[in-house]
């Protein structure tokens, strides 16, 4: 499948669009969508061809993330997760590790699940209580891992835990003897993304499956993938909003109330100019930062963390003038911002709280000379 | 790698934190200059600074500590290509 912005519209348009309704009320994707998604090799594009991706460049990364969100946030979800998993496995692990994994998880052979959030440690993932231990010939693992996008469906689990006092990663196998994954039901948004409590009970794993050990499992394995998702997750953001606004467009120019469309009414231009002009925002700055993080620029991280806030902000408050503008039609089923304003108030959770990067943005700018 | 090299290194770090003199052997993160974050920044520079990449064998927070240490694994890493 061609490689540019208009192959991922029609992506969206024929494939995510006219599903993403029912995948969000049957909490669940189709597998044939999976299935698309691996034959084109987007489930990680940025994957070296070998590895089973397409080597495809961040910034028409971000405009696939764009399109997909626009779309369905949940597909948006799974193709951020699958990059967060297989290129930490590519980078970081072994050879046989990565020779394994990341063309599997590239080529959709098996789903990869992030298992870095528990119970009780979401932002302070650094510490979680999930424990290794050194057993002979490997690992065992004991803890407990929740909110996991595509637990139900993961062949595979990145698994983050405490050994000896330090943070330490584990690749580990769906099949390996004491895990479980029970599904979680009832979510407010992102329904489809097949989220599962994974639980770990004395699971053993071989020691070649250890991929890291030490602080900087956390200070660069867990923030370098969750930095990838940041990207994808801003750039999702603005599709959402720019689907929301559309929506909202097409409905001003048809909905005709007190005898003329709801255009004609001005309260109904300062909302549409107000979504006009934070989704164009929002994009110049994933934009920006997808060119930043292409030529690795020293401040594409700060700038990924700009884009991702300001963009979930967008994407919430777009989603929520869209409803209102919809009005009792918004809430409903027939339309699709109810589902798009649900999704929105999950974009500003995952991958850093809003409140998170409020603290970070000005850590970092601050100490900049 | 040498003085060239090292103040190049320096000079990334002072941009990035509040002080504004750093000596070679400081130790950045026992001194509590930096906040987690700063590794995959200095990680992000070091791969584009030197045109090396870091990868799993260089996981080892020691390497991070000091702008010697910065040194040290760039001259490695540069040995090696």
């Amino acid at each position: 499948m061609p490689h540019d912005p208009d192959a991922f519209a029609r992506f969206t348009d024929e494939r995510l669009i006219p599903n993403a309704g029912a995948w969000d009320q049957a909490e669940h994707l189709d597998d044939e969508i999976v299935k698309d998604l691996a034959a084109a090799r987007w489930l990680v594009p940025t994957l070296p061809s070998a590895a089973g991706g397409t080597g495809m460049d961040v910034e028409t990364y971000g405009l696939l993330s764009e399109e997909l969100g626009r779309g369905c946030g949940s597909v948006r979800n799974l193709v951020a997760v699958q990059g967060m998993v297989a290129h930490a496995i590519l980078r970081w692990g072994s050879k046989d590790l990565a020779d394994r994994w990341a063309p599997a998880i590239g080529t959709g052979t098996t789903i990869g699940a992030f298992a870095l959030t528990e119970p009780d440690v979401g932002s302070d993932a650094r510490n979680g209580t999930t424990t290794a231990r050194a057993v002979p010939g490997g690992y065992e693992i004991t803890g407990r891992k929740k909110w996991i996008s595509f637990a139900q469906r993961a062949g595979v689990f990145l698994v983050f835990a405490q050994l000896d006092g330090d943070p330490a990663a584990f690749v580990v196998e769906r099949d390996t003897p004491g895990l479980t994954v029970s599904p979680i039901s009832g979510l407010l948004g992102l329904r489809a993304s097949e989220l599962g409590e994974v639980v770990l009970d004395a699971v053993e794993v071989p020691s070649s499956n250890l991929l890291s050990h030490g602080r900087l499992t956390f200070d660069l394995v867990a923030t370098s993938s969750l930095d990838y998702g940041r990207f994808s997750t801003a750039c999702g953001c603005v599709g959402l909003a720019q689907a929301c606004l559309t929506a909202s467009l097409d409905y001003a120019r048809d909905r005709v109330q007190f005898g003329v469309p709801l255009a004609e009414h001005q309260l109904v231009r300062r909302a549409l100019t107000e979504m006009i002009t934070s989704v164009e925002a929002a994009r110049l700055l994933c934009r920006q930062a997808g060119t930043m993080r292409a030529t690795s620029h020293r401040d594409a991280i700060r700038q990924t963390l700009i884009a991702k806030y300001a963009a979930s902000r967008t994407a919430f408050d777009v989603a929520t003038n869209a409803v209102q503008l919809h009005g009792a039609n918004g809430i409903g089923s027939g339309f699709p911002v109810q589902r798009h304003l649900r999704d929105a108030k999950i974009q500003e959770i995952i991958e850093g709280t809003t409140q998170i990067q409020q603290l970070q943005i000005a850590d970092l700018t601050l100490a900049r000379h | 790698m040498g003085a060239e090299g090292k103040a190049r290194i320096r000079e990334f770090i002072l941009d990035n934190i509040t002080e504004t003199e750093l000596a070679d052997d400081d130790d950045i993160f026992e001194r509590g200059l930096v906040r987690s974050m700063f590794v995959m920044q200095l990680v992000v520079f070091v791969e584009q600074e030197f045109g090396v990449q870091v990868t799993g064998d260089d996981l080892r927070f020691e390497h991070f500590r000091s702008v010697d240490r910065v040194d040290e694994l760039v001259a490695r890493k540069l040995a090696a290509v």
